[in-house]
């Protein structure tokens, strides 16, 4: 999923930006197809993000060898870093709340939705929502459980895209021994 | 310098992986007996093995391999279908040719000695005078070294090598890597379960040919 932000790099392990929103516009497309219904699709989505973060995290902590986070706010760096070095794109992170649990990502555009618009009939699909799915599928792995929703889209009119995370609970149950 | 064996382990203790050194030495010894037998042999598990008496080549823990060129299948049975025991007990069987060396060990057993580690990896936790001890990461004998590398997500790497082997922590990123790559990213692997992937085979090999000959990666 590596991504390219210009063209003409010839780095053989990275893909143009390009082809991979095109790649997830075919996806969608195909899904809002095969399921009709914009609900079922955003679900769709959020699962098959959840499928790709539980796979992901491990590229991620081995290519950057980063440690156990112990505050939410080291988490939010981490998945900051991660949006560099898999999307090449730098979220804004803010808003935080007041106790620390839940913050913002902001994107200056839809990530994934460079050449999109959204027909009328699809007002409610969560065009991102792979997403959402991919953070909490990615957390999931090293024990934090987190909601992860859009709250703005600049597909539908706002100014910013926005992602909210919100810490649920740590996942004590499966952490294994000796990296507390 | 060598790389005996490495071991993926799963964060339920699962056994996913198992490599083991591909032209590992099999120390095998035959010579011919005359009666009475000057060796102790007894029964251990399924294996028939010298319990006593050390000379030529042949050592205590060595398993009979074979009777006179005719490899015991299972257990104490012979492959023409007679039990090894009676056929070593009868005077008449002799001179007798006797095929001893070191048991491999079978994947069974490897998927015990693998989830074996796991509870010693969690007592040494346990044992830590500190807090947040990280669990064994070595594990030193005379004859190997093994090394161990657990994941954020919990997963288990372990390399058993020889002593004086270096670059063994590169060797660990890199295995993480290719698991990561090879493994995770091939769409029809499904987690937790064993990894049979030609490609993550063909990188490993050489990720260890290389450690092996330069000792980095």
């Amino acid at each position: 999923m590596a991504r390219l932000g210009g063209r003409g790099n010839l780095d053989p392990k990275k893909v143009s930006g390009e082809l991979f929103s095109l790649t997830y516009g075919a996806l969608v497309a195909q899904i809002l197809k095969d399921y009709e219904n914009v609900d079922d699709v955003n679900k769709q989505l959020e699962k098959m993000g959840y499928n790709i973060g539980i796979r992901m995290v491990e590229d991620f902590l081995c290519r950057t060898s980063s440690g156990k986070c112990h505050d939410f706010r080291d988490t939010a760096d981490k998945i900051q870093l991660a949006f560099k070095l898999f999307l090449n794109l730098s979220p804004t992170v803010t808003s935080w709340s007041s106790t620390s649990d839940e913050f913002s990502l902001i994107f200056d555009t839809n990530p994934v939705a460079e050449f999109v618009e959204l027909p009328d009939h699809c007002y409610n699909l969560r065009y991102a929502n792979i997403l959402a799915g991919a953070i909490r599928g990615a957390l999931e792995m090293v024990h934090i459980e987190v909601a992860c929703w859009f709250v703005q889209d600049t597909l539908k009119g706002d100014n910013v895209t926005e992602l909210r995370i919100k810490f649920l609970r740590r996942i004590e149950d499966s952490v294994p021994p000796g990296d507390d | 310098m060598a790389i005996f064996n490495i071991f993926i382990v799963s964060k339920s203790g699962g056994l996913i992986y198992h490599y083991d050194q591909a032209n590992a030495p099999m120390q095998e010894v035959e010579k011919t007996f005359g009666f009475p037998l000057d060796i102790k042999l007894k029964r251990e598990g399924s294996r028939v093995v010298v319990a006593f008496g050390q000379r030529d080549g042949i050592r205590l823990g060595h398993s009979l391999l074979s009777v006179n060129g005719v490899p015991l299948t299972s257990g104490t049975e012979l492959q023409d279908g007679r039990d090894a025991f009676e056929v070593i007990e009868a005077k008449e069987n002799y001179p007798l040719a006797l095929k001893f060396g070191r048991p491999k060990a079978t994947t069974n057993e490897k998927i015990v000695l693998a989830s074996m580690f796991y509870p010693l990896f969690a007592l040494a936790v346990q044992l830590s005078p500190e807090l947040g001890s990280s669990g064994i990461q070595e594990l030193e004998t005379d004859t190997f070294k093994l090394h161990c590398m657990q994941t954020l997500t919990g997963v288990k790497f372990l390399v058993v090598c020889d002593p004086k082997q270096a670059g063994v922590d590169q060797l660990l990123d890199k295995l993480y890597e290719l698991y990561a790559d090879f493994a995770l990213k091939n769409p029809f692997y499904s987690l937790e379960m064993p990894i049979r992937a030609d490609l993550f085979d063909q990188n490993l090999q050489i990720a260890i040919e290389q450690i092996e000959r330069t000792g980095f990666i």
